[in-house]
């Protein structure tokens, strides 16, 4: 097995030598340096570190990275990471796609990394339009969205990366956006040290195809309003003057926003944030402007006993110490009936 | 001629070799009675060959002729190439078996049917407006008239079975009449009914008694006189220890042996399909040696996951049929443009589409060769019987590690199902092809190439000093770094077509199977048409015409001494279970004049089909 050391390396000790090519202003940059400055934290050995992505503007990201790197087919990303996986557990392994690549063409391969629990970590990069190609609606455009494909109007409903993801018992789940150089670093930090996959779904404004279509919670003026950061045991509290909670509306079984303050609500009121409570994480996940804050942060982590592949070769050691064979080839080829032709 | 002359003579009912056929219905269990005559067969030494045909769906409606499951085994005195052109002996357990099934009998052939099952109900299943054993339908054959149903319960009754229990049994009760027929020793199967139903002994002695039964009503006086039983003598074999072996088990162990002589671990990914699953099925047990299988969530994942696992360092193994290897054709597209190795196996069936699942075809030639987006070239090898496919895998991987590409490994629904005595090699035999990780940092271009074989270097992530990015753009020549440049793409693209090109300076010669290099008639095969071509050939020489059979494993590169060896022959014809896909590429590739035999009707050639089709040449 690897050892990992803590490399003592610095965030641009990560960056490769290959010239950048997303447009100006994308979000991708500001989550490229997110990334390095979460490898410098981490001290993530760059030999022992692989980055797999699928198709589009996000999958370019490997090439930039001072890590092993695979850039393979639209979608596919997540099942080329499980044959990584399976074959060296011991590698670092992040998966990097945008919302057509990870929910649309590969929505297939997501759900089942995550639902079998490869140890990845994957980060969704949520610009809820195709760039690459050219500015169509993706499966995570909202309703109405206006695109070269959709010129009247998406009319079909987008789908929640989180809620997919819990949908499909993802046991890491969390949100981080772009601008938020000063929390998605640590998030990233979080999402490497869960044993299993982490789903990370990360907001990302595409500047030429769909710019400030996340202003409403991204913008400096509103993200205290605007954006709720889940913390662990922490009460779900936010607003510039930190006086707006979540608390259980129970006719409805749904969560509500309330003043603290008013109507005799008090602190104690607030919903404690539970990470290893599902129920809370959905709740969170779900949460959307105008009548919410965005939830931000791990929203849900409840780590299994053992990631995907780990049980796999877990098995297969199990198997192989009671073969009495101990993997003799010729006894493979004389196994079932045999019987002897005499000269 | 192949394919037996089980009448019996007057002078012992000794035959050079004899065609039996089990057919009922999908749950009468005639795959197992089948195997189980198979392997009291080759405990009897002989030379044997078979084949089974069963229905696509898992429990169609008892008694249709859509829900007929059949088994056949040729085996003789001599050297068996093929499960046989005609039926010597059909065995047929309900009138749906009969009709699906009677065609293929020799005239004169002997038939036994179970009247216990040929009710009106059945017979108006089976589309039979009147009882075929009493309208002269069954005129020209002798036929066995017993009711097996009621003879098997009678046997099993000491073991309180339930009816539809103890009718369960009728099979073995056949098996045991059958092994009667031809002098087989029963022990085997009874030790086999032991071992199967060791946690349920009612169940394992009823099937004994059956068995019993059915051999004890061949022992009666009245059977013997009017059928007679025959007498296959053992068959000239090679010493050796041999065991029976299915083109799956073969392609199976040929994976296993190909990834230990690299010294590699297995990763072989698959998703069920029909009839490819049986090798997942073979190499999920294997984890003591060093396998692993993966169970993907489609087929495009599969070989995802098998390029994961190569770009980490195992030997990554997909497999699948026809329209899954389509689902995996633009990851094999990468595995061709990062340069990864990689055996992509397809068990070829009928198409198109989903086509015929359980029947057998050799129509995804093209689809190997040409089947992707693009110039994108690699290798392509194809097995010819079940033992051969244990080689030619091995053949498959070595390729793959060796020249840092795909190769596509074809077999077929026929070999794959098909069993025959296999001479049990020594593994300490192989040649071992060792792979060398590169860890050394100095120099390191992702892109540079061996000069010999023009394969890339393959270094593990995890390897300190090797960093490197690689994915499906295109890519500098040298540094790997992503390169739209005109002249690099030539360049690459010529790269790729060589190092595949390369290969052919590293294969055996094309060989002469039978015959000699010039002459009259060459016939040129691939895969599972080896059988009847090497039986048409041999009658044919044997009657002095000149013909020779060639045969050709590497199918891309081919054998650099081909075309010449192609050339040599006043005519060349090709016998395809495809309307003309082999012939098309000789013709492209040397301008030679060869001529197609094609059948698709999803069996295999009979051998006297390709002696018919000779006769216009010889």
């Amino acid at each position: 097995m690897n050892v990992q050391t803590p490399a003592n390396l610095s965030p641009k000790d990560y960056a490769t030598d290959q010239e950048v090519r997303w447009c100006p202003g994308c979000g991708d940059y500001a989550i490229l340096k997110a990334v390095q400055k979460a490898m410098a934290d981490i001290g993530a050995d760059p030999a022992n570190t692989v980055f797999v992505s699928g198709i589009g503007c996000a999958a370019r990201f490997p090439y930039y990275m001072e890590t092993y790197g695979f850039h393979t087919i639209h979608g596919r990303a997540p099942s080329f990471a499980t044959g990584i996986k399976l074959t060296n557990p011991d590698l670092d392994v992040w998966v990097v796609g945008g919302d057509g690549d990870g929910l649309s063409i590969g929505g297939n391969h997501t759900l089942h990394a995550i639902r079998r629990n490869v140890d990845i970590s994957y980060l969704l990069f949520n610009n809820e339009i195709y760039g690459l190609t050219k500015g169509q609606y993706s499966p995570t455009s909202r309703l109405g969205t206006r695109s070269p494909s959709t010129p009247h109007g998406s009319i079909d409903s987008p789908v929640d990366a989180l809620s997919f993801a819990l949908g499909v018992n993802a046991r890491f789940v969390a949100r981080g956006i772009d601008r938020r150089q000063d929390h998605l670093p640590g998030l990233l930090a979080r999402a490497h040290a869960h044993k299993g996959c982490s789903f990370v779904e990360i907001i990302q404004n595409c500047i030429v195809y769909n710019d400030g279509v996340f202003e409403h919670f991204t913008e400096k003026a509103v993200t205290a309003d605007m954006q709720l950061e889940a913390e662990h045991g922490q009460p779900l509290i936010f607003g510039k003057n930190r006086e707006k909670g979540l608390r259980l509306n129970r006719q409805t079984l749904e969560l509500e926003v309330a003043t603290l303050g008013e109507d005799g609500f008090s602190e104690d009121d607030v919903i404690v944030h539970d990470e290893t409570n599902r129920t809370i994480g959905g709740a969170l996940a779900r949460m959307k402007p105008p009548d919410f804050p965005v939830a931000i942060g791990v929203l849900y982590c409840a780590p299994a006993e053992m990631s995907y592949e780990r049980a796999v070769l877990a098995q297969n050691r199990a198997i192989a110490d009671k073969a009495p064979a101990a993997g003799d080839m010729n006894t493979l080829l004389h196994r079932g009936s045999t019987w002897e032709v005499a000269a | 001629m192949d394919g037996g002359s089980a009448a019996p003579d007057e002078s012992g009912n000794e035959l050079e070799s004899a065609v039996v056929r089990f057919a009922g219905d999908s749950g009468d269990g005639m795959q197992l009675t089948g195997t189980q005559f198979t392997q009291a067969t080759a405990m009897a030494r002989n030379d044997l060959a078979t084949f089974p045909d069963f229905p696509a769906e898992i429990r169609a409606p008892a008694g249709t002729t859509f829900g007929v499951s059949a088994f056949q085994i040729h085996f003789g005195s001599r050297t068996i190439r093929t499960s046989g052109d005609a039926v010597d002996v059909l065995v047929a357990m309900n009138p749906a078996a009969l009709k699906t099934n009677l065609d293929d009998l020799r005239k004169g052939g002997l038939i036994i049917v179970d009247t216990g099952s040929f009710s009106r109900r059945n017979l108006n299943k089976a589309g039979f407006e009147e009882n075929p054993l009493e309208d002269g339908t069954l005129d020209g054959y002798r036929k066995l008239e017993v009711d097996m149903t009621r003879m098997t319960v009678e046997a099993v009754k000491p073991f309180g079975l339930g009816n539809k229990d103890a009718q369960r049994c009728k099979n073995m009760w056949a098996l045991g009449l059958v092994d009667w027929l031809f002098g087989r020793d029963r022990t085997i199967n009874e030790d086999w009914l032991k071992q199967k139903f060791a946690r349920k002994p009612a169940i394992a002695d009823a099937n004994i008694a059956a068995l019993n039964a059915g051999h004890a009503f061949g022992e009666t006086a009245d059977m013997a006189r009017e059928f007679g039983s025959f007498v296959v003598p053992p068959a000239d074999i090679q010493p050796g220890t041999y065991r029976a072996l299915t083109g799956a088990e073969g392609v199976a162990m040929g994976l296993v042996a190909g990834a230990r002589l690299a010294g590699l671990h297995l990763l072989f990914t698959g998703y069920p399909i029909t009839p490819a699953s049986a090798l997942l099925h073979l190499l999920a047990p294997l984890k003591d040696y060093g396998v692993t299988t993966f169970q993907a969530e489609d087929e495009i994942a599969a070989v995802c996951a098998a390029i994961g696992g190569s770009y980490a360092g195992a030997l990554g193994v997909t497999s699948s049929s026809g329209p899954g290897i389509a689902l995996k054709t633009e990851a094999i597209g990468l595995a061709i443009a990062t340069e990864l190795p990689l055996v992509v196996v397809n068990s070829q069936r009928g198409g198109p589409s989903t086509g015929l699942p359980t029947k057998t075809e050799q129509s995804d030639l093209y689809q190997a060769i040409y089947g992707r987006n693009a110039d994108s070239p690699l290798a392509v090898v194809a097995c010819h019987s079940p033992g051969d496919a244990y080689f030619a895998a091995i053949e498959a991987c070595r390729l793959a590690v060796k020249y840092m590409t795909p190769v596509m490994f074809l077999t077929d629904g026929y070999i794959s199902n098909a069993a025959e005595p296999w001479l049990i090699p020594d593994f300490e035999d192989h040649e071992p092809f060792p792979v060398t990780f590169r860890t050394d940092p100095e120099g390191y271009q992702v892109y540079a190439r061996d000069p010999e074989t023009m394969a890339r270097a393959w270094v593990k992530p995890g390897t300190p000093g090797l960093l490197h990015r690689i994915g499906g753009i295109e890519k500098h020549h040298l540094t790997g770094d992503i390169s739209y440049d005109a002249d690099n793409h030539q360049e690459m693209t010529d790269n790729r077509l060589n190092k595949i090109l390369g290969i052919a300076k590293d294969i055996p010669a094309q060989a002469v199977d039978q015959g000699q290099a010039g002459g009259r008639v060459a016939v040129v095969g691939w895969g599972s048409t080896y059988g009847p071509i090497s039986r048409a050939v041999s009658n044919k020489r044997a009657q002095g015409h000149d013909v020779s059979h060639i045969h050709i494993r590497h199918i891309r590169p081919m054998p650099p001494n081909l075309g010449d060896l192609l050339k040599s022959y006043d005519a060349v014809i090709v016998p395809e279970m495809n309307t003309g896909q082999l012939v098309t590429v000789l013709r492209a590739e040397y301008l030679v004049d060869a001529k197609p035999l094609n059948k698709v009707n999803g069996k295999p050639f009979r051998i006297v089909e390709i002696e018919d089709a000779l006769k216009a040449w010889l």
